[in-house]
């Protein structure tokens, strides 16, 4: 049949399953526009083209779907930038769309007219121009399949006007023939029998878990992993929702902000069992010192984390979940003629020493009755949630404080940008996860700060009525700035003072949605018991101790043991440096 | 360590692009580089010269695997694979020396492709050794203009 580009674009949509796409309007993608007013595809008029990409990366990683974001182009494109570089970091499936000046004009600095290809190359997966309309249905089928499959990622289409309103004949692919694309989703068998006798014969093995784990679902057989071989998991920032933190199993996060007794386990372990990471800086601190005495396996979908920060022993490249499920399956018939009570006895007396370190040394703070300390706040949030609901955050200390203090449950549940460490991510993104879980509570934890990057959603929040909460931890700074410059900087506190800022609840209330604003801890226990699960959008502007920090901390550079453990910290050390000795 | 990688690639516009894309992102400079058709009209030959040790290399091959459009990669050296530059010299002939400098030519079977009163342009392949040593020769006469195309490399067997 003969169709029009918008035609093409609207039919293929379709075949992909797509039933939301998020976006804002101009000039260059007016005719797919025009076609989406009456076509079942639901378009959600995002406020900022930033917010668009970030509510498509929220979608897709609340659901595991491809996420789907548009503009027009120049300053509409240049706009999704933060938002697709951010997808591309955590690698999130999402396929964007743009519109392009007509493709007789492209080149000749036409009005609206940027290299959208050439600017977004580095920060997608593959991106495409779409010159010629026989083009169309396959570049859409290959870019979805190319978000979706392997290692995921962002694909840009982008659509010169001209091209939206030619016509050819339809033809939707069936298959995807990319002769340079061929992940590989199944590990080298050898390799994990390796892996499997080297988790058997280990004395202290540690599981260091990642994204990967969840962008594979993953998660159950990683906890099937775990409790057969009886290893602690920790999980890095990206990781956290695959592994449920209340396991006796759990280390929590590690990493720069992560437990200490994560990165005792990681320093002292001797096999570390790296599982869809990718030994980010943030997680490995002075790479010579991490896990110095283990050999390593490493999972991963993508050859190019092989080797790239860190040598490994064994590594096996191919797909989490496929990976593990075999694995799983070797492990459970050696397990049998391995299994001595001697083993069993090791393996305890290593989860011992795990639990020493955990009560010597737990994530805390000093509770304080007069002012709400923004710990407390995400205790509270986990308590009333019970860990069910969808967390989005945004950058700084409130989101190292949600990812310490949460007691996640579930995959797909944190939703964080953790890799580009975007401000401004998290209303947009629960925006987008709302979306895909409608049927879950979503709480997006914002800073006063990044709040700021993206408010301009809450009309969104309002058009829509979604019953999503905002909790502005308010502490009148760029708090993750104004740490830093404390405890690096000699507390200059060179731009990161906020305190000339808006009434949260007031700007909630000039969008048409109830907000509160919290001073005194009592008020705020009551407060969320009432209305935090409410089927309604709130904005809860609950203001924080000031200059609270985030402990404990990796300095930049030093080995992950080497933390700053904080005032309440330093003090548990010292009482109990008798049952270290 | 100085590389050559060659490369199937998508003869597509962009290809390039994403290619060089990976070392300038990384300030890995490329000392040469070719990029024509293949028997394949739909794939490009591309050839690419580097400086860099195993580790960065093997990074590097994966970094380029990985694209969409990148279909085969590999790294050669003179050992498994064929390679070969093409130079152009333009080069002063003095009265008195152009017997000489034409006797010169010819060990190096370079061949003369332009002539005028006062100079030549030689052209010469083979492989960077007999390049360099060609261009040491002809110093002596007076280069007034060199270009070297870049190698271009095939695997062996
Ligand atoms: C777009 C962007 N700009 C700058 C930064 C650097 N940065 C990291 S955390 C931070 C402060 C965030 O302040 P706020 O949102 O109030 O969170 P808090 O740390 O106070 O919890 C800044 C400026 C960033 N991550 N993203
Ligand atoms: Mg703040």
């Amino acid at each position: 049949m003969r169709m029009k580009g918008t035609e093409i674009f609207v039919e293929s949509l379709r075949r992909e399953g797509v039933r939301v796409v998020f976006g804002h309007p101009g000039g260059a993608i007016l005719p797919i526009y025009d076609r989406l007013y009456d076509a079942e595809i639901r378009h959600i008029l995002m406020r900022h083209e930033q917010a668009a990409a970030h509510a498509a990366d929220g979608y897709a990683r609340a659901s595991g779907r491809v996420g789907v974001a548009m503009a027009t182009s120049g300053p509409g494109a240049t706009n999704l930038v933060t938002g697709i570089a951010s997808a591309f970091m955590d690698s999130v499936p999402m396929v964007i769309f743009t519109g392009q000046v007509p493709s007789t004009l492209i080149g000749t600095d036409a009005f609206q007219e940027a290299d959208v290809v050439g600017i977004t190359r580095p920060c997608t997966k593959h991106n495409y121009l779409v010159l010629r309309i026989e083009d169309l249905a396959r570049t859409i089928r290959e870019a979805f399949y190319l978000a979706r499959t392997g290692r995921p990622g962002p694909v840009l289409v982008d659509l010169p006007k001209d091209t939206q309103l030619s016509e050819c004949e339809f033809v939707y692919p069936e298959e995807v023939k990319l002769r340079g694309y061929r992940p590989v989703l199944d590990g080298d068998p050898e390799a994990i029998r390796q892996a499997a006798v080297a988790i058997l014969e280990a004395k202290r093995p540690v599981i260091y878990a990642g994204g990967g784990v969840i962008a594979s679902e993953g998660a159950a057989e990683l906890r099937r992993l775990a409790e057969m071989a009886c290893v602690p998991v920790a999980t890095t920032l990206m990781g956290l929702g695959s592994f449920p933190t209340e396991h006796p199993l759990s280390l929590a996060m590690l990493g720069m902000h992560g437990s200490w007794y994560a990165n005792m386990a990681i320093n002292r372990c001797d096999l570390l069992i790296a599982i869809g990471v990718r030994f980010d800086d943030r997680v490995t601190g002075k790479i010579a010192a991490f896990a110095p005495e283990a050999r390593k396996i490493h999972i991963d979908i993508d050859p190019v984390e092989i080797n790239k920060n860190v040598r490994v022993d064994i590594p096996i490249v191919g797909d989490v979940r496929r990976v593990l499920s075999v694995l799983n399956a070797e492990l459970e018939a050696r397990l049998k003629e391995h299994w001595t009570e001697a083993w069993e006895a090791e393996r305890q007396a290593w989860l011992e020493q795990i639990t020493e370190w955990k009560r010597i040394y737990p994530f805390c703070y000093d509770f304080d009755e007069r002012v709400i300390k923004p710990q407390w706040v995400i205790e509270e949030i986990a308590r009333v949630t019970q860990g069910e609901a969808i967390l989005t955050t945004d950058v700084g200390q409130h989101q190292m404080w949600a990812a310490q203090y949460y007691r996640f449950k579930h995959p797909r549940t944190w939703i964080t940008s953790g890799g580009l460490g975007a401000m401004g991510f998290g209303l947009p993104a629960a925006i987008g996860a709302w979306f895909a879980r409608p049927d879950r509570p979503i709480i997006a934890i914002c800073g006063d700060g990044s709040f700021q990057m993206t408010m301009q959603e809450l009309a969104v929040v309002a058009e829509h009525r979604l019953p999503l909460k905002i909790v502005i931890i308010n502490n009148s700074y760029l708090g993750m700035v104004r740490q830093w410059q404390e405890i690096f900087y000699n507390g200059r506190y060179s731009a990161s003072d906020l305190r000339v800022s808006p009434d949260y609840a007031k700007i909630a209330e000039a969008y048409g949605l109830r907000g509160y604003t919290v001073r005194r801890p009592g008020e705020l226990a009551e407060l969320f018991e009432q209305e935090l699960l409410a089927s309604e959008p709130i904005l809860f502007d609950v203001h924080v101790a000031a200059e609270e920090n985030v402990y404990p901390m990796v300095p930049p550079g030093a080995a992950i043991t080497e933390m700053i453990l904080g005032p309440v910290g330093s003090k548990r050390i010292a009482d109990s440096k008798e049952s270290i000795a | 360590m100085i590389r050559t990688i060659i490369l199937a690639v998508e003869n597509r516009p962009g290809a390039l692009a994403r290619i060089t894309g990976l070392f300038s992102a990384r300030g890995i400079n490329i000392e040469s580089l070719t990029v024509a058709r293949t028997d394949d009209p739909t794939l490009s030959h591309m050839t690419i010269v580097v400086d860099l040790d195993d580790v960065a290399l093997e990074k590097l091959l994966k970094l380029l695997d990985r694209l969409v459009d990148v279909v085969t990669v590999t790294a050669v050296d003179v050992r498994n694979a064929v390679e070969r530059e093409l130079l152009l010299l333009k080069v002063r002939h003095e009265p008195g020396q152009k017997l000489e400098l034409l006797k010169e030519a010819e060990i190096f079977r370079a061949r003369v492709v332009d002539v005028s009163p006062q100079s030549y342009v030689l052209e010469l392949t083979g492989d960077e050794e007999k390049l360099e040593a060609f261009i040491r020769v002809f110093e002596k006469y007076g280069i007034l203009e060199l270009v070297r195309s870049g190698k271009v490399a095939m695997a062996r067997g």
